[in-house]
């Protein structure tokens, strides 16, 4: 302070605080944030409302649009955008009556799968995301009059315009009353918000509830091995284990050697270790060809691989746990050992 | 290093599924317990007592070996997971939280369930802006300097995605519960309520009866918020779980939306916008829009209500032996706190009130725990919960006669697991 003298300090002080102060006779919390400007919100306020609020100046026809669809659309979503790839297709599902109506048939129908235009409600909807949030790989990048032809060609691949169609700020609102689902939604419900009123409603009976229950649904067969190996997806201890993939038994049991008379190996198939160790390949564990190379010149090999049996293990050759087995006899414990370090 | 583990003895189940479970099923009365417990007597005693490990011979490892922890080796097999088919591109995709594998209520961030429309960004936060415009009487920008000065405020509330469940309208179409409700996290989240920058910014909150929020993503994410649910308990975030945002969860800053479906949690938030009519986003006209029999979609559903479901015994899980279990669950409203969970082990003709642990939160996850006696015998566990309004978790079928099969969203209905006779939990529907 005493470098200070007392008048410089306080012109320094109104300097530097002026914007503080202005900014108290608004309530609280000074000093945080500052105002946006003009040309910050134009960079980040891009969006498209309903009403068609915040739609820039600009147009594209059809035929432009098929140019920019080509170069930057089309491989994901296919040249028509008929593609099911890589997203579900944009393309499909509606009818010249469902233009006429506002009501697409096939949603009232089911079956089909869903297209977006099938869907869309506001044409603005299409815009909006379009320019936001495509290419996938470099969203943002296209210029307006791009985003308009690109939503053109969609229109058009609908069956909504025709291909000498030129879309533009100045049309938007015709075509809106074109699209297909645009009388398709309701916000009549109570799950807008966290105090409507619920649709579905269900009372808590407590004791000899309705008739005796019945299954009306299991995992089709297709799917029983969709979700991998689900004995790796739980710990190895506690109140459960997760089941070992029951799919992968056959593959495993196919690939044990045939013609082999070793009391070993019939020990080995009878105990379940063939569903998991195959004679050469790795599949849900290591092939016996492969323990026995890594036991090979080991001279307590048997007792080592014997301990390791009684005491299962995860870790030393991938993720999945092998289940201990405590209680198998030793001797035939010993026999099944000895033949798979026989493996070659 | 040994990575000897477990003790107890599992038969694994190489047999057909189907043909195991219709087997189990035909059993009538007589118990058959398919997994022998315990088994022949060890002579002296366990080896994992008798034989002292290296752990208690041996030198352990110093401090800090690892400046930012991480679970046990032993715990690597629960992660988040895909779903095989469910989506094409892995950026626009989810991962679901291992919730058969997780305690209490708060979800380990590692493990938050993940949803992205465009792939995920670790953004610089001294680089991010957050924008407040629109029908406010100053627009204003805050860097995450300014944010953090305002008055915080931490609360532990759930995220749930709209779509959780939603492959099971129909009919069973996953083998567990991570698939079949992992798209379910709970954290406790730090942030300033977004009443207190719409105040600050001088939000005209009579004719400004929305709000859009937008993530700084590829895909840019919008969706319209009720300015009276904005006002409310809403929370402009920088924190989970008391270290920051993960890069996967909206690192550095994120909307919490208590009791709304995950999609409205904009990440990676950077503008908010105050408007007069609702915005029809492509995530409230294309997606997040629930298809009714009648062909019409329910546009802005976006409540996430009543909902429980066990996730010990569940679904690909197989119970050791008989005798007793803790069987034990999560419940949830969008609406509120819970006020009972009911458990059934016989599909729903018999209920039990479980205990609820505490705390007992609004729009979070309430813990819920019943000791059960398994005699060896078919059974169909189920839970239902209801929240403080009095809402009941409904049936599958009581939500199918309002909202049919094709809704996607919001299928809140209770959750059957079967346990055969053989042990094994499977995922089933029952009427």
């Amino acid at each position: 302070m005493s470098r200070w003298s007392r008048p410089l300090f306080w012109v320094l002080a109104l300097a530097i605080c002026g914007q503080g102060w202005a900014q108290s006779s608004k309530g609280q919390h000074q000093g945080i944030g500052r105002a946006a400007t003009a040309d910050e919100i134009a960079a980040w306020d891009t969006d498209v409302r309903g009403d068609l609020k915040g739609l820039p100046p600009g147009s594209g026809s059809v035929s432009r649009g098929e140019v920019v669809w080509e170069a930057k659309c089309a491989s994901c979503h296919g040249s028509f955008g008929e593609s099911n790839q890589f997203f579900p297709p944009l393309i499909g599902g509606i009818t010249a009556e469902d233009i006429k109506t506002g009501r697409v048939a096939g949603l009232v129908r089911g079956g089909d799968q869903r297209s977006t235009v099938m869907k869309l409600p506001k044409i603005s909807t299409l815009w909006d995301y379009i320019n936001r949030a495509m290419p996938w790989q470099a969203p943002k990048t296209l210029t307006a009059d791009e985003v308009y032809a690109v939503t053109a060609y969609i229109l058009n691949q609908g069956n909504i315009v025709p291909g000498s169609f030129v879309l533009s700020d100045r049309n938007m609102a015709e075509v809106q009353a074109m699209l297909p689902n645009r009388n398709g939604m309701t916000r009549n419900h109570g799950l807008w918000d966290t105090r409507g009123k619920p649709d579905v409603k269900a009372a808590a009976c407590m004791r000899n509830c309705g008739p005796e229950p019945r299954i009306t649904s299991q995992l089709p067969d297709h799917a029983s091995g969709s979700h991998g190996n689900l004995a790796e997806q739980y710990r190895l201890f506690g109140q459960v284990r997760m089941a070992v993939l029951p799919a992968v038994k056959p593959v495993a049991a196919a690939a044990a050697p045939a013609g082999v008379s070793d009391p070993g190996r019939s020990l080995a198939d009878k105990n379940g270790c063939l569903a998991c160790h195959a004679p050469k390949q790795r599949t849900i564990g290591p092939a016996l060809a492969e323990i026995a190379s890594k036991y090979r010149g080991v001279s307590d090999a048997e007792s080592r691989l014997v301990a390791k049996v009684r005491a299962g293990g995860q870790g030393v050759w991938g993720n999945m746990p092998m289940p201990p087995y405590q209680n198998l006899p030793e001797q035939e414990l010993r026999a099944m050992v000895q033949w798979m370090l026989k493996s070659e | 290093m040994k990575r000897i583990t477990a003790i107890g003895q599992v038969k694994p189940a190489v047999e057909d599924r189907r043909g195991f479970l219709r087997r189990s099923l035909s059993l009538t009365g007589g118990a058959v317990a398919a997994l022998a417990g315990g088994g022949a007597a060890i002579a002296k005693g366990d080896p994992a007592i008798l034989q002292l490990p290296a752990h208690s011979t041996g030198l352990g490892q110093p401090v800090a070996a690892r400046g930012y922890g991480k679970p046990s080796e032993f715990e690597k097999n629960l992660q988040r997971r895909e779903s095989p088919g469910l989506t094409r591109v892995s950026q626009s995709s989810v991962a679901f939280a291992p919730l058969q594998g997780l305690f209490g209520i708060i979800t380990p961030n590692g493990l938050h369930f993940e949803r992205h429309h465009q792939g995920w960004w670790d953004i610089d936060p001294r680089q991010h802006r957050l924008m407040l415009h629109g029908l406010v009487r100053e627009a204003r920008v805050y860097t995450m300097d300014d944010l953090m000065r305002l008055p915080s405020v931490s609360r532990i509330h759930f995220i749930e995605c709209g779509a959780n469940s939603g492959m099971e309208w129909a009919n069973v179409a996953v083998p567990t519960v991570q698939y079949s409700h992992g798209m379910l996290s709970c954290c406790e989240f730090t942030g300033v309520r977004l009443a207190t920058l719409l105040e600050h910014c001088g939000a005209d909150v009579k004719k400004g009866r929305y709000l859009l929020a937008e993530g700084a993503d590829g895909s840019g994410l919008t969706r319209t918020i009720g300015m009276e649910r904005a006002l409310d308990d809403v929370i402009v975030a920088w924190a989970m779980n008391g270290e920051c945002l993960r890069p996967e969860n909206g690192y550095p800053l994120r909307l919490v939306v208590p009791g709304v479906q995950g999609v409205s949690w904009v990440k990676w938030l950077r503008r908010l916008e105050v408007g007069d009519q609702p915005w029809d986003t492509r995530e409230e006209a294309l997606h997040y829009i629930d298809l009714m029999p009648d062909g019409l979609h329910r546009q802005y559903s976006s409540v996430q209500e009543c909902k429980s479901v066990i996730t010990t015994p569940s679904g690909g899980q197989v119970l050791l032996n008989q005798g007793q279990y803790n069987v034990t669950g999560l419940a949830w409203s969008g609406r509120g706190r819970i006020r009972r969970v009911d458990v059934s082990f016989d599909g729903g003709r018999n209920w039990k009130i479980a205990r609820l642990e505490a705390p007992v939160l609004p729009k979070a996850l309430t813990r819920f725990n019943i000791s059960w006696n398994w005699d060896g015998r078919p059974a169909i566990l189920q839970s239902r919960a209801i929240d403080d309004t009095g809402y009941v978790q409904p049936k599958i079928a009581q939500l199918r006669a309002v909202r049919g099969t094709r809704s996607i969203y919001h299928n809140n209905a209770i959750q059957s697991w079967l346990v055969a006779a053989s042990g094994e939990v499977s995922n089933v529907q029952v009427e």
